[in-house]
């Protein structure tokens, strides 16, 4: 186990060093001076000079490239070059925002999808199972931010249930904040749901056709009781895989779900970011995004390998 | 036997793609003209399908939008097969060696990098366009057919007439162009389709949030950004376009599931 830990934290290591070079290369070639756009076309040469060395523009690309990394593993991402506020701390208020709201899509889409794999399963080929391949078909093929729009529409204008967009902040109650992120997690969690419960469903056949299915039904069990006590907690082990790498899609998926609900999360900070040539900003919410993609297959790897003995020894 | 998939999901396809064909040609309105005193108006005789908050008609927006739509997916599934496979065939052709392992891994790199991130981070530096769409989205495709190329392969690689055909003193890459392309052909069509609905969807979504095809080239995102101020004045600005990417999204799923029942038969019993 040891050696399978160690041959994959150097693999996640590679990753993440190779993984910021390119956004660091892509950034680098952007058209467009920072120090320039940040002062305008009128700026004096020397000005601009002065911002840029202030900026730690004029410096080398591999200099920069080490501040920024060597930084980050510090916490520290710089600064904006247009707020002039540390990026980390600009970060860290919309991650608030951002990841309860990936953590919240995820918890309904697997309350959701649990539930409906499993009937299917257990329903295979009747109106039940129909019903929900049906309902996952239909799932995966909505827009996640035009669901959010019927949402608002639906429960916001139409009932008025829920505010149409805008967060009050933790600070205005748990429950008042949990609120505003329902909507968008309702939106998010949609077609994920829809997903989980095909995987659910067909990791659970597979587990039904097994033999020792077969031996716990000989043994007297009824199907309710072998579906339940030696199918489902066979057929999470995939469903788990999935469901970690979800999170991870769900908060780079929130970007778009953000604007629709006008949210300051991690995606509003990347757009206005792009407009004002933020790139040092642009920059980390990509690598942190990244960076959480990364660290979650890393983390579902060894989870699996805990389980797996076989796996350990194919690596 | 056709199945009932496969007929569902070809006839939504068909009716789209004919759509942005005749687009080319034909229109019922112009999607230039403005009418602001036609504004907003709901599904009738005039409009077949009501107007937008410029007057414009939305079933000629959405004729020339299913071309926007259609065109970016295609291109970005071409571009990730056109990559993607043959550095999956070489991969499996190289199995457990230097090449197949760098390979690999720099599918797993792409992989972390969701497609939207990738789409932000391309339009940060280059500005946002239907092209970089186009990029973008093609990139994210590229681990998708490796993938499936090289797990295919891998498996064809072990069989007895590939066998012959490296005794008959093929080489490695003729035996992959000859031998299992041609075999895995009818997995790379159904994953094709599968990607080319996903490519809507992610187009849809770029041009969204503004980063996709830009003004006045009319896309079905857009269409819904622009609708979203609008909702509660007049709703179907919003229903009509978001329905038709479900329709033509839902359509290539049915396709591709049918095209999989149709092509591989057995895999129908698998799955049934």
């Amino acid at each position: 186990m040891l050696r399978f830990v160690v041959k994959r934290l150097l693999s996640l290591a590679l990753s993440l060093i190779v993984a910021s070079g390119v956004i660091f290369l892509v950034v680098e070639v952007a058209p467009g001076d920072p120090a320039s756009f940040m002062l305008g076309i009128n700026a004096q040469p020397e000005t601009v000079a002065a911002l840029r060395a202030e900026l730690g523009l004029d410096q080398s690309r591999l200099a920069r490239y080490l501040q920024w990394t060597g930084g980050m593993l510090t916490g520290d991402f710089g600064t904006s070059y247009t707020y002039r506020t540390p990026v980390a701390q600009m970060i860290a208020d919309r991650l608030w925002v951002s990841l309860p709201l990936a953590l919240y899509a995820l918890a309904l889409s697997t309350l959701i999808a649990f539930p409906a794999g499993i009937l299917a399963a257990a329903r295979r080929g009747r109106p039940a199972d129909i019903g929900v391949m049906g309902a996952t078909q239909l799932g995966v093929a909505i827009p996640n931010f035009w669901f959010a729009m019927m949402l608002v529409l639906i429960f916001a204008i139409q009932l008025r249930w829920f505010s149409a967009g805008g967060f009050p902040g933790w600070d205005a109650g748990f429950f008042a904040a949990l609120k505003a992120l329902t909507l968008p997690a309702i939106a998010l969690a949609l077609p994920q749901a829809a997903i989980l419960a095909r995987i659910m469903r067909s990791s659970l056949l597979d587990i039904l056709g097994e033999d020792f299915i077969r031996t716990a039904r000989a043994k007297g069990l009824t199907a309710r009781q072998a579906l339940w006590r030696h199918g489902v907690r066979n057929a999470l082990i995939p469903v788990l895989t999935i469901i970690g790498l979800q999170f991870a899609f769900l908060l780079a998926g929130a970007i778009i779900i953000e604007q629709v609900f006008f949210l300051p999360g991690l995606g509003r900070l990347i757009f206005q970011s792009i407009t004002q040539r933020d790139l040092i900003v642009v920059e980390s919410v990509v690598m942190l995004l990244v960076f959480a993609v990364i660290m979650v297959n890393f983390l579902v790897d060894l989870a699996y390998a805990a389980v797996d003995p076989r796996l350990r020894l194919r690596a | 036997m056709m199945s009932r998939n496969l007929i569902l999901g070809g006839v939504l396809t068909g009716v789209f793609a004919a759509a942005a064909l005749i687009s080319f040609v034909w229109t019922p309105a112009s999607v230039e003209t403005m009418n602001i005193a036609a504004r907003l108006q709901l599904p009738g005789a005039g409009h077949l399908l009501g107007t937008d908050h410029f007057g414009r008609d939305i079933l000629s927006m959405l004729m020339v939008g299913a071309r926007t739509s259609i065109a970016v997916a295609l291109v970005a599934v071409g571009i990730g097969m056109g990559l993607g496979v043959p550095l999956g065939l070489t991969a499996a052709a190289r199995s457990g060696g230097f090449l197949d392992e760098a390979i690999m891994r720099m599918n797993d790199l792409i992989f972390a990098f969701p497609s939207l991130v990738i789409a932000i981070l391309i339009t940060a530096v280059f500005g946002p366009s239907a092209t970089n769409a186009i990029i973008a989205i093609g990139i994210f495709n590229i681990p998708v057919f490796a993938r499936i190329t090289r797990g295919a392969a891998l498996s064809l690689w072990k069989r007895e007439f590939i066998m012959a055909a490296r005794v008959a003193g093929k080489g490695r890459a003729r035996i992959s162009a000859e031998h299992i392309l041609p075999n895995i052909a009818n997995l790379l069509i159904v994953q094709g389709t599968i990607q080319f609905s996903l490519g809507i969807l992610a187009e849809a979504g770029l041009s969204y949030v503004g980063l996709g095809a830009q003004p006045p080239t009319p896309s079905w995102g857009r269409m819904l950004a622009d609708a979203q101020t609008m909702v509660s004045l007049a709703p179907h600005v919003a229903l009509i376009p978001g329905l038709t990417i479900v329709a033509m999204v839902l359509g290539l799923n049915l396709l591709g599931d049918g095209l999989r029942d149709a092509l591989d038969p057995r895999l129908k019993v698998a799955r049934a």
